[in-house]
């Protein structure tokens, strides 16, 4: 019987022979693991790994596990590795709705259901009615919310933040911060949380590993 | 297939220059089974130096290299350092860079209408300040030592160098090193030589060993603009190639030879040149001189720019106007009356050219661009860009044409494959490829991979994020580099005139060929469409994007 969530075994990342960090975690459906170290102990490394996009000048080693499937032996796409960084990074050529249609697995067939599909999502997180603007007239807190329509809308199997709310303003951070967590415990999703602030580890709740800084 | 793209381009950058250079240096040395050439000999070699003028004629190729690159660098050395991060330095770039689109052949041309006894210069000045009724009876175009050739090559070098070192600028520190020289009490020009110079020299090196090998080895330009007797070298080796005696062509290749030889020869020059500045710089900075009255130099940079300016771009109106000039005597300025006739009677004769042209610059920036890409992915893939490759990427604007071509002609005769459409589409890519390359690399590298890490994790193929999200954002500068490509293959000349060898000709070719023959009208129409066509390249990368994306704001530049 494979253990639900994810599981990093043995993770391990350095850089030209000097250890970033070492890390052995279950983390359950639901469930946020949050790593917490200074910028630049190479916390988001950790991250990459999992999703599949570390440069490849870092050394790691380690198995990463979801659902008792080994998926660092996966290709980056083949992972659903659902990722929010600081910037919301929509796609600045597409609509509002045409990034989360871009993002809707192939098994959702016919195009009026995925567009359906697409207003239902960011009705969910309070954006009816932005289906066709530009995302670059989009306020920050708007940008933020539809970035996690998107990631949500593409059925990942877990999710990584990587510093999510650093760049929004305090208001918006804590509303932000409720409305992810609220959206993956309702997923049932494995979380992992990169952030130097004490209060997003904090209102996570789970387990806390400190990187770097010794 | 990712994997395939690093091979295939380094093989397409090295492969036909060796290739071709051994092809050129066997027959050089009398081995050419072909022709019945079996010994090894020195001959042809002595054959070449002997003949009459051959003195003047390398004279001249390697003043024009050492010239054109010295004031070059220098004009755009004044000007960067006095202007760089002025209001004025933005307008006079916008003002430059499209000039680099206009191939060599069609400013030369514009540069002989407004220059010549006849020329648009002489007529706004006569007869008033010169009292001349009938054109001077000076040789103006074409003089003995090749000035006007060296100024025609200036005005095409500036605007390349002046883009290379725009590219260069933004990695050194320039508002806070200004402030600091200044603080130091330096002139505005002294301290940018000083502070940042050598470290934007060091980045544009290659493209100034690019200019040197260029100017040493032009053929279009020197056959419009150059002496005449003697020509300068490489038009010389280029009129034996063409001999129909088939036996000119051990000659020939000695003479590619020789073009080879003083190429280098020049380089080791300007490496000798460079280290008496270096040691000059080392003293001046000892000495401490400030040199905190520098305007006269800034304004000498500046003019540089807009004489630059004003010689390809005025050169190209009067050219348009000759196209369509109807009766049009000295000294007046306009013609009395215009018609469409040489353009009426060229059309039909162009069309031919045209297409060709247009289908060989498609085709090869096209496989350029293919290429290009699949190297910056694999680059990507491995994480790193390999710098250490930037001379081969620049190996063939650093060995002439006329020193390899000649070999690759060859081999096309020997695979049978000369005068065909895929040898010349071949032989352009060896050009375009290196400048799709360099106009690419910049903007892929910038490109902010968290969207790949994004779309990675939406469960996306690699293809499906390159043709869905690294394309379309980066459309702009994709479009860009294509047009920089469409336009480099439009300039060819030489490959096209070897590889072609007559069969198949390009508006530049027929342009060329036309230089001697004196006839301005038609000459007007060939070069205008010459330098329509790249005009037209950057015009459809700048307005298909903004058409595609024309409700995104964030896709605006």
């Amino acid at each position: 019987m494979p253990e639900p969530g994810l599981f990093l075994d043995h993770v391990s990342i350095s850089l030209h022979g000097h250890r970033l960090l070492e890390v052995s975690r279950h983390v359950a459906p639901g469930e946020i693991l949050t790593v917490m170290g200074p910028s630049g102990s190479g916390k988001s490394t950790l991250l990459a790994y999992i999703g599949g996009f570390l440069d490849p000048v870092f050394d790691a080693s380690g198995e990463v596990y979801v659902d008792g499937d080994e998926i660092t032996v996966l290709a980056a796409e083949d992972r659903h590795a659902g990722i929010l960084f600081q910037d919301p990074l929509l796609f600045p050529h597409m609509s509002v709705a045409g990034n989360l249609v871009f993002a809707i697995p192939p098994a959702v067939k016919g195009r009026t259901q995925r567009y359906r599909m697409a207003c239902d999502m960011l009705a969910g997180v309070g954006l009816e009615g932005a289906e066709d603007r530009d995302p670059d007239t989009l306020s920050g807190g708007q940008k933020a919310r539809v970035a996690l329509a998107r990631v949500l809308i593409s059925a990942p199997r877990m999710l990584l933040l990587d510093e999510p709310f650093s760049k929004l303003d305090a208001g918006l951070r804590q509303q932000m911060r409720e409305l992810v967590f609220a959206k993956a415990r309702e997923t049932g999703l494995a979380i992992v949380l990169v952030t130097h602030d004490e209060a997003d580890a904090k209102a996570a709740g789970g387990d806390i590993v400190h990187i770097g800084g010794d | 297939m990712i994997r395939l793209g690093p091979p295939l381009a380094i093989f397409l950058l090295t492969g036909p220059i060796l290739i071709g250079l051994v092809g050129t240096l066997l027959p050089a040395l009398g081995f050419l089974p072909a022709l019945g050439g079996m010994d090894f000999t020195f001959a042809h070699l002595a054959d070449a130096i002997g003949r009459p003028g051959m003195a003047m004629s390398m004279a001249v190729s390697l003043a024009a290299g050492l010239v054109t690159a010295a004031v070059s660098v220098s004009a755009v050395f004044l000007f960067v350092a006095a202007f760089a991060g002025t209001r004025i330095f933005d307008r006079v770039q916008h003002l430059i860079s499209p000039l680099l689109s206009v191939p060599h052949a069609a400013a030369a041309f514009g540069l002989v209408f407004l220059i010549a006894p006849s020329g648009m210069i002489a007529r706004l000045i006569s007869p008033g300040l010169t009292g001349w009724t009938r054109p001077p009876d000076v040789l103006i175009v074409n003089d003995p030592f090749g000035l006007s050739m060296m100024a025609g090559l200036v005005v095409k070098e500036i605007p390349f160098l002046l883009l290379v070192t725009l590219a260069a600028l933004p990695q050194v520190r320039l508002i806070e090193t200004r402030a600091l020289t200044a603080s130091l009490g330096y002139g505005r020009i002294t301290g940018f030589l000083h502070a940042l110079w050598p470290a934007i020299y060091r980045q544009i090196r290659l493209a100034v060993f690019a200019v040197i090998a260029f100017a040493t080895s032009v053929v279009d330009v020197a056959a419009i603009l150059g002496p005449t007797a003697p020509e300068p070298l490489a038009v010389r080796i280029v009129g034996w190639m063409s001999d129909p005696d088939l036996s000119a062509r051990y000659v020939a290749s000695a003479g590619a030879v020789l073009q080879l030889a003083l190429t280098v020869v020049a380089l080791a020059v300007w490496i000798g040149l460079e280290c008496a500045a270096a040691a000059i710089l080392r003293t001046v900075c000892l000495a401490g001189w400030r040199l905190r009255r520098d305007r006269l130099l800034a304004w000498l940079g500046l003019a540089a720019m807009l004489a630059t300016f004003l010689a390809i771009a005025g050169g190209l109106a009067v050219l348009a106007i000759w196209s369509v000039a109807g009766l049009w005597q000295f000294p007046d300025v306009l013609p009395q009356n215009f018609s469409l006739r040489t353009w009426m009677q060229a059309g039909s004769r162009i069309s031919g050219p045209l297409a060709t042209t247009l289908a060989v610059a498609t085709l090869s920036t096209l496989l350029a661009a293919v290429l290009t890409i699949l190297c910056l992915m694999r680059g990507d893939e491995i994480g790193k860009h390999a710098n250490g490759t930037l001379w081969l990427i620049y190996l063939p604007l650093l060995v002439p044409q006329a020193a390899f071509l000649f070999g690759l002609q060859l081999l096309f005769i020997f695979i049978g494959a000369d005068a065909t459409f895929a040898a010349l589409v071949f032989t352009h890519l060896i050009f375009v490829l290196p400048y799709v390359f360099l106009s690419l690399s910049d903007p892929w590298r910038a490109f902010d991979r968290r969207y790949d890490a994004i779309s990675a994790g939406l469960g996306k193929k690699r293809w499906t994020t390159l043709f869905r999200v690294r394309m379309p954002m980066l459309s702009r500068a994709i479009l860009t580099a294509a047009a920089v490509g469409f336009a480099v293959s439009i300039g060819q000349y030489l490959p096209t005139v070897l590889i072609g060898a007559g069969r198949l000709a390009t508006v530049t070719t027929e342009a060329v060929a036309l230089a001697s023959g004196g006839n301005r009208r038609v000459i007007g129409v060939y070069a205008f469409v010459q330098m329509v066509l790249p005009a037209i390249g950057f015009l459809v990368a700048v307005t298909v994007p903004a058409l595609l994306f024309r409700s995104r704001r964030a896709m605006r530049i």
